[in-house]
């Protein structure tokens, strides 16, 4: 397991540098630091003094890649690539264009986050379990046919119309919770309410009927017909066998996401107001912040491979037959 | 009136994949185990439904991508040569060109006569009066409005309706007859049974759907010559016209990133899964590391770059709706580059099983070479995953081209599209009162396009997968 492990950490280093690589690419060569340099200073008319002071303030004075002035390793640490990407494997993240510590932005606006994702996550999975299985304990008959229309019709309505719907209807309409903003500490729960219930609902469409397929897929089985065949009332199949088992593939599905919960919603962070990871990335990509971009795409990458080998790990807790290869 | 035709990028690739399209019917209706599916999914009654309403918005969306630019009038002397005007049309502005055209100054509510808001009218005496002012356009041909709309709009709604039911009518009876030729019967017999629903193919399903959607177009199309049924935004423009014209970005942006992606996707996932080794190694590399960076920040970023380059190269662009297209274009690809990872998954799983199979073995053993093995046995067996995987994905990038435009990494902002109307409603409902017509009218139309592509890919998937039947 520990080798196992081990194994998987050290081949997201050539990801990583892939990732790096490309983020790399898209920033500085297709856009060299000169441009950045007259875009930060405005536009036009700018003096090229101007632009080697700022490249030099910011660290932009190196060769991009390769550097023939250094001698020896100093070839490709003293480059942009190595100061600007791969500082970011010790999540050392520089400073903003403004000046600001990204590593400490960071971490403070890591909680309002997971604030709302956790609670998303909670009640939107035990809400969408719950309503598979009473599906599919009526399955077959109307109840199931309405869900099921329901369920698509919920699919197909845009996450911005709840987001927009729900601020408008319990925000201007009834005034039951503030539309936008965010507060620290323990008032901060008249904010989160709003964004969370808004979230769990944009989920439902396409969370429960994923749930739905797989309780169906499982009551077919053949262990199933046994359950039954014994005698077992069909709340007792339902409940102790059937949810049991398709706990598994829900479970893993829910692990390769928990990483990424750090990284925020986009959408409804910009939408609310709130301080959070998803709401910096928006507004770092609309004041052309490439600095805090580039470490919020490195930031999910690694979370993005974290959550593939906790995947790959909770298969082996939860599933005696899946063996590691070490 | 002549006119020159201008084939943007974005109506280039359309035109490919209308030809790709053709292609594959050709192929499909000349192998059978192409055409039993195919025949399932219009068997059934949502199946044909979802093709009706598909077929109305993908007629809309082709006409808005035949382009061409208008000659200007001649002045005087002959010698000149034809000059064209700057502007780049379509079929569908030219059929709209009285949406287009009759602009209102600013917000006016649906089937509205007059302003949203009060300006200060000059009265026949001199005086200043505040008040919300008659509109241009909109109900102009009403003497007194406040008396005259409700029947005036019943009226030509039932006009319209009856427009709309004539042509349904004559369009069924076309279509009444060609089974009934085709089945040889008399129409009398025929009609009996496809009103008792007896027919393999559901056409009571079909002709009633497609009576509905007819009878709407009519009614709309009637009322609009008239009013604004939808209402205007804030610079006057009809909303119901920008909500038509969207719909050519809302379907370029669901196939042409499915149609750019596909061909990296096919090959390198067949690839992987057929040779193994390191071409596996490589290719699954590639698609991990790919799949690692977060979508939406790949896009921004790319999107971030190409405001930049547009900026620093503003003179390369002979025209805003070029400058928009190729932004479009450029969407499309990105938005490729980040959804061919999962199809690319399948396909690679799909091949490593294939290979294994008696007859790959065989043709293997009687050595066969390996793209022809590929052409030949791996690709017509996965043709069915791409085809669900094409459909299944059309919703969701339909939805995610509104995300993405409300946080300006879509399409560019001068384009007509359902997220640039969103994004720009966003403010109208904090006014008091609420505009609310630009949203509503954005939010239907696209519930309606992804509801209806929805249903349409569980037909789909059903027919083609039967494994999975009755798990939707």
């Amino acid at each position: 397991m520990t080798a196992y492990i081990i194994r998987r950490l050290i081949y997201a280093i050539p990801i990583l540098i892939g990732v790096n690589l490309i983020t790399f690419v898209l920033f500085f060569v297709v856009n060299a630091p000169d441009d950045m340099a007259r875009m930060h200073l405005g536009e036009k008319r700018v003096t090229e003094e101007a632009i080697q002071t700022w490249k030099q303030e910011h660290g932009y004075d190196r060769p991009l890649l390769y550097n023939p002035d250094a001698s020896g390793l100093g070839r490709f640490t003293e480059t942009i690539f190595f100061e600007k990407s791969i500082r970011l494997f010790v999540f050392d993240f520089g400073s903003s264009d403004n000046g600001r510590d990204i590593g400490y932005d960071i971490s403070q606006r890591m909680w309002p986050s997971l604030a709302i994702a956790i609670p998303v996550l909670l009640v939107g999975l035990s809400f969408n379990i719950s309503y598979a299985l009473f599906i599919v304990f009526f399955r077959a008959t109307y109840v199931d046919i309405g869900s099921v229309v329901l369920l698509v019709a919920m699919m197909s309505i845009s996450g911005l119309f709840y987001i927009i719907g729900g601020q408008f209807l319990l925000g201007k309409l009834f005034h039951l919770v503030p539309i936008s903003g965010y507060d620290t500490g323990v008032e901060a729960w008249k904010f989160l309410i709003l964004p969370v219930i808004v979230g769990v609902i944009g989920g439902i469409g396409a969370g429960t009927r994923w749930y739905r397929t797989l309780f169906l897929e499982e009551i077919s089985k053949d262990y199933v017909r046994t359950a039954r065949a014994k005698g077992l009332s069909e709340r007792r199949v339902l409940f102790r066998h059937v949810l049991q088992n398709a706990l598994i593939p829900i479970l893993t599905g829910v692990v390769v996401v928990l990483p990424l919960l750090f990284m925020g919603s986009l959408i409804s962070e910009s939408f609310f107001g709130i301080p959070g990871l998803g709401s910096y990335t928006i507004d770092a990509i609309n004041s052309q912040d490439f600095a805090i971009v580039r470490s919020m795409v490195f930031l999910g990458a690694v979370l993005y491979i974290v959550g593939l080998i906790l995947t790959d790990i909770s298969y082996t807790l939860v599933d005696p037959r899946v063996r590691l290869q070490p | 009136m002549s006119l020159m035709p201008v084939v943007l990028w974005t109506d280039g690739l359309v035109f490919l994949l209308l030809a790709l399209i053709g292609a594959f019917v050709l192929y499909a209706s000349r192998h059978e185990h192409m055409r039993a599916p195919w025949r399932r999914v219009v068997r059934s009654r949502v199946g044909v439904a979802t093709i009706v309403v598909l077929g109305f918005y993908v007629v809309v969306g082709l006409l808005d991508t035949v382009h061409f630019r208008l000659a200007l009038d001649r002045q005087g002397d002959d010698s000149a040569e034809t000059r064209y005007s700057p502007e780049v049309l379509s079929l569908l502005d030219l059929a709209l060109s009285g949406l287009r055209e009759r602009q209102e100054k600013t917000y006016s509510a649906p089937f509205a006569t007059h302003l949203f808001v009060k300006e200060a009218i000059e009265q026949p005496d001199g005086t200043l009066l505040r008040d919300y002012p008659r509109l241009e356009y909109g109900g102009a041909h009403l003497e007194d409005p406040a008396r005259q709309r409700g029947f005036d709009i019943a009226w030509r709604a039932a006009w319209g309706a009856l427009q709309g039911l004539v042509i349904w009518a004559l369009l069924t009876a076309g279509i009444l007859w060609l089974i009934a030729r085709s089945r040889g019967e008399t129409p009398a017999a025929t009609r009996a049974t496809v009103l008792a629903g007896r027919t393999r193919i559901p056409w009571r399903t079909a002709l009633a759907t497609l009576g509905i959607m007819l009878v709407l177009s009519a009614v709309a199309g009637e009322l609009a010559l008239k009013y604004h049924i939808l209402g205007t935004d804030k610079v006057g423009e009809d909303v119901f016209y920008q909500t038509l014209k969207s719909i050519r970005t809302g379907l370029l942006i669901g196939t042409l990133t499915t149609l750019v992606m596909l061909p990296a996707a096919v090959l390198l996932g067949i690839m992987a899964g057929y040779f193994r080794g390191w071409v596996d190694d490589v290719i699954q590399y590639l698609y991990t590391t790919l799949n690692s960076i977060p979508g939406v920040l790949l896009i921004a970023a790319a999107i971030l770059l190409l405001q930049v380059y547009m900026s620093n190269n503003a003179d390369d662009f002979a025209s805003l709706v070029e400058r928009a297209d190729l932004r479009l274009l450029f969407l499309v690809l990105i938005l490729g580059v980040t959804s061919w990872t999962g199809l690319c998954r399948l396909l690679r799983g799909e091949a490593l099983k294939l290979r294994e199979v008696d007859y790959v073995q065989a043709s293997t053993a009687l050595g066969v070479g390996h793209f022809t093995l590929i052409g030949r046995h791996i690709l017509p067996n996965v043709m069915h995953i791409v085809l669900i995987t094409l459909v299944l994905d059309f919703s969701g990038l339909v939805l995610a081209e509104a995300v993405l435009s409300y946080i300006n990494i879509g399409v560019d902002p001068t384009m007509n599209s359902w997220g640039n109307m969103i994004n720009s409603a966003r403010l109208e409902l904090a006014r008091d009162p609420v505009v609310w017509w630009s949203l509503t009218a954005a939010f239907v139309f696209m519930f309606a396009l992804v509801l209806a592509a929805n249903l349409f890919a569980d037909v789909v998937r059903d027919a083609f997968d039967p494994r999975l039947k009755g798990a939707r």
